[in-house]
């Protein structure tokens, strides 16, 4: 059976499964009839015009793990960023694990959304959030309609959350093949301040599709710093949609680590709906054998006075290939907005491929917008410098790409965070040294 | 009283075209529609041979299967392609000897467009192809081209003169099937320009076609192939300008380069159809597909205008084929009122170190949309390619839009890309350094404009530099935000 068969049979087994009369199931049935007219998308979709999904969605997946699976702390403790005090959610092939999680009600929510769907309590803030900044294409409805388990923070008011909060799902492989349906929901409230740092890591070589979805909700003045660590196996496959709505002189930014796993799509949207608003959108991008990272960038200006920046950095080894498809608008209103885009990427290997459609579509006319793309390699008088200083060639190459993505690590606000993304560079690149020029 | 900035606004506003006169010739005009009898017709009318006929008919067929597309950012009413008449030809045959014998009228004609032939002839030393609604009525220059064993006549003459190099050269770079607009061009065109320059031959003199559409209601569907032999040169001139029509006109026209080894081709564009009125009623639509193809070592260089039209479509684009095979863009696409332009380039990289650039400037005023579309790809053999792309954009008032698509496409990692893009409006500071220095407002945004888009009006032979700065002039002196 097609998969798009399965999962749309697989529904009425969810149905099973979950809280049928909550008003949040409408917006599922709605969903799934959105997903069964519209499909996966094809190469014939001009935003999926380079990447196409065939290859990932010919295995038979599993939609339900079949039963709850542990695993030891001890096992994965390498996943995390163990050596800070964070909050963690923890799910395991899509189910929640409490003895790996660490959640709060303390003054903040940080739990699962799961229980948010369910209980009275968070209804006023589902019923105002939930499945209002999603976009209502194929991959997300899917997600929408199967939206049941994922990440739900919530922090009040003038609350700076005191420890960066880490999502990790993990998927065991005791499925042959398993697809994931994650949904988070982060609302952040007036002057608050949140940490947060996403993982999809899987623990065997089975397949996984993961079609995740983020709605991120930045109020005045808040401040959301988002990291996204993919560095997954060769045969897990990520589809993250992440929206994030911005209230006035609020603050988001997101850097994406896009290492391993065999497909990653990365759709990224941030909404600007109100003045004097800041958006950073950061990538670095480091593949091999037959890896594929798409990144597909929104940054919608719809009121004056703000300002985005837009920088990914990309490297291509063997026949990796990259798409980047960065998009900025800037409605008729939103004048005096700054925005900046900049892709770069080095070729490294010879069938290494790379796309990349950088757009500028404005409707303002007092605006500061550009963008910059090159495709080059490593600058040989600089190899040469190195080399003749006794370094040798694998070193100096690590060194200039390290320096190459430095500009997106620069940005990074835990110090612990820029240590591990070193040191997964330096793993990628097999060197062994520190980086801390 | 002083000149402000909301009367030149005012004065921009009401600036009618300039150019809008209709010439009352009598037209040997078909009935509208489109179908197999009306591609026969053509062909007939046209004394063609009997694969040209064919070669038609063919296209027409694949046309019918094809969908018109629809992926460009322009929004417009679909023309109804039944309800044009697709061949109109001035009544006034034969053709002349020498100027004397053309319709007077004619003749008044091209002096309102300044491009009287006499001048012509004697000042810029171009050779003019002159075609009214279609059919070449005068040809000048011709004797001293011939010496050089230079071919520049109309296509249909070449159909008949040189069946052998168009059977050869027509529809290899732009298949008939290459897109809708393509296939319904190798239908029904009804004449265009046709050069050959021999190997070795560096054409003494730069040639030039200007296009007009004058019959009300006729759609112009020009051919134009150009064939470089090795180690040869041309600079070939294209203008036009389209007398005021309230009913949509259409132009879909197919320009096919082929540089051979070592050949180069210069090809430089004015484009001033008809925009259409301040409200947005009417104006041509032009949807062209030009396209050249380069062998070894040899270059192609675009050079266009763009001011006129309601509607552009037009992506005129370099097939890198040889090795150190070069191409190059260089565009202003200006667009005032409802004016809507969706242009840009393709450079495809197959050869070995091969190099492109584009340079594009778009101006956008009024209510009009402007976009830059342009791909860029390397193929996996084409060794240490490189490319260089700038694509600004300059708006002016709040109802306009600028944008962007460039396409990057790499499967080599030898090549070096870059590619930038801007967009902005003419500083409040920069119209202040200049007001200071006592230049007024409308001179300081003409002087910027024009430092603006400097680098592609130096690109343009002086003779058409000239016409592209007045035209600059008339589209977008004082709209200042």
């Amino acid at each position: 059976m097609e998969l798009k068969e399965k999962l749309i049979a697989s529904f009425m087994a969810f149905e099973n499964l979950v809280d049928v009369d909550a008003p949040v199931h409408d917006v599922r049935s709605e969903a799934i009839k959105e997903f069964e007219a519209q499909g996966f998308p094809s190469r014939r979709d001009e935003a999926w015009k380079y990447t196409s999904l065939n290859s990932i969605l010919k295995h038979d997946y599993s939609v339900f793990p079949k039963k709850e699976n542990r695993i030891d702390y001890n096992d994965i403790k390498k996943y995390f960023i163990h050596d800070i005090d964070t909050y963690k959610i923890v799910f395991v092939d899509g189910k929640y694990s409490s003895h790996l999680s660490e959640t709060t009600h303390d003054g903040v929510d940080i739990c699962l959304m799961s229980s948010a769907l369910s209980k009275p309590k968070y209804r006023p803030v589902i019923e105002n959030y939930f499945n209002k900044v999603a976009t209502k294409d194929g991959l997300t409805s899917l997600n929408t309609a199967f939206s049941q388990e994922g990440a739900y923070i919530h922090i009040p008011k003038n609350k700076s959350v005191a420890k960066p909060i880490q999502i990790v799902h993990f998927s065991t492989g005791n499925e042959s093949s398993l697809m994931l349906q994650p949904r988070n929901l982060i609302v952040v409230d007036e002057n608050s301040h949140v940490q947060i740092i996403e993982r999809h890591q899987s623990l065997t070589e089975n397949p996984v599709l993961t079609n995740t979805v983020t709605e991120i909700f930045a109020d005045k003045r808040a401040i959301v710093d988002y990291y996204k660590i993919q560095n997954d196996n060769e045969n897990a496959s990520l589809i993250d949609s992440t929206f994030i709505n911005q209230k006035q002189e609020s603050f988001a930014s997101v850097h994406t680590f896009s290492f391993g796993g065999k497909l990653t799509r990365n759709n990224l949207n941030f909404y600007q709906n109100g003045e004097r608003i800041d958006s950073t959108l950061k990538g670095a991008t480091i593949i091999g054998n037959r890896q594929h990272v798409d990144h597909n960038t929104l940054v919608h200006h719809i009121e004056p006075n703000c300002e985005s920046h837009q920088d990914y950095k990309g490297i291509f080894d063997d026949n990796a290939t990259g798409v980047f498809n960065g998009k900025v608008l800037v409605n008729r209103e939103a004048q005096k907005t700054n925005a900046f885009q900049a892709n770069n990427n080095i070729l490294i290997g010879d069938k290494a491929s790379i796309n990349t459609k950088p757009q500028l579509e404005i409707f303002a006319d007092d605006v500061k917008c550009s963008h910059g793309c090159t495709i080059g390699q490593l600058d040989e008088s600089a190899m040469f410098y190195l080399r003749s200083r006794g370094i040798p060639e694998k070193e100096a190459k690590a060194l200039l790409m390290y320096a190459f993505s430095n500009n997106v690590l620069s940005s990074v606000k835990i110090p612990e965070i820029k240590q591990r993304i070193t040191n997964i560079i330096a793993k990628k690149l097999g060197v062994n040294i520190g980086f801390d020029l | 009283m002083k000149y402000t900035e909301d009367d030149l606004r005012e004065e921009l506003k009401t600036k009618e075209y300039e150019y809008g006169f209709f010439t009352d010739i009598e037209s040997d005009t078909f009935e509208p529609g489109l179908n197999e009898d009306v591609v026969r017709a053509i062909s007939l009318k046209k004394n063609e041979p009997e694969w040209m006929t064919e070669w038609r008919l063919e296209a027409f067929r694949a046309w019918e299967k094809m969908e018109e597309p629809e992926w460009a950012n322009v929004t417009y009413e679909k023309p109804d392609f039944q309800a044009i008449s697709y061949y109109s030809a001035p009544n006034t045959k034969p053709k002349y000897d020498s100027l004397d014998e053309v319709d007077p009228q004619l003749l008044e004609t091209f002096d309102k467009l300044g491009i009287s032939l006499d001048e012509q002839k004697m000042l810029a030393g171009v050779a003019m192809d002159v075609v009214i609604d279609s059919v070449s009525v005068a040809t000048t220059f011709k004797k001293s081209l011939d010496e050089k064993g230079i071919i520049f006549c109309s296509i249909s003459e070449a159909i008949q003169e040189h069946p052998e190099l168009v059977k050869k050269y027509i529809g290899t770079v732009v298949p008939r099937t290459d897109n809708f607009y393509a296939a319904l061009n190798s239908a029904v065109f009804s004449d265009g320009s046709f050069c050959y320059i021999p190997k070795g031959v560096r054409c003494p003199m730069e040639l030039s076609t200007y296009f007009r559409i004058n019959q009300g209601g006729t759609g112009q569907f020009e051919r134009t192939l150009l064939i470089a032999d090795e180690d040869s040169y041309v600079s070939y001139l294209e203008g036009c300008t389209a007398p005021s029509r309230d009913e949509n006109q259409m132009h879909a026209a197919v320009v096919e380069l082929i540089a051979m080894d070592s050949a180069e081709i210069k090809y430089s564009t004015v484009q001033n159809w008809f925009p259409g009125t301040a409200e947005g009623k009417g104006g041509v639509f032009n949807f062209v597909t030009k396209r050249g193809i380069c062998e070894d070592n040899a270059k192609i260089s675009w050079t266009q205008v763009e001011t006129g039209s309601a509607v552009t479509w037009k992506y005129p684009s370099c097939i890198l084929k040889g090795d150190n095979s070069v191409g190059e863009f260089y565009s202003i696409a200006v667009t005032n009122h409802h004016q809507q332009a969706d242009t840009g380039t393709k450079m495809i990289h197959l050869g070995k170190n091969t190099k492109s650039t584009i340079i594009s400037k778009g101006i956008s005023a009024g209510k009009a949309q402007n976009s830059y579309r342009g791909l860029v790809q390397i193929g996996p053999r084409a060794e240490n390619a490189r490319n260089f792309s700038e694509c600004d954009s300059l708006l002016m008032g709040n109802d306009c839009g600028a944008h962007t698509f460039p396409y990057i496409e790499v499967k080599n990692k030898s090549a070096i890309i870059e590619h930038e893009a801007t967009t902005s409006k003419i500083g409040e500071d920069q119209i202040f350094y200049c007001n200071q220095r006592g230049i007024d407002t409308e001179k300081a945004i003409a002087l910027i404009v024009n430092g603006f888009s400097k680098e592609v009006l130096n690109k343009l032979p002086m003779e058409f530099a000239v016409e592209a700065q007045k035209l600059l002039e008339i589209s977008l002196e004082g709209s200042v935000g």
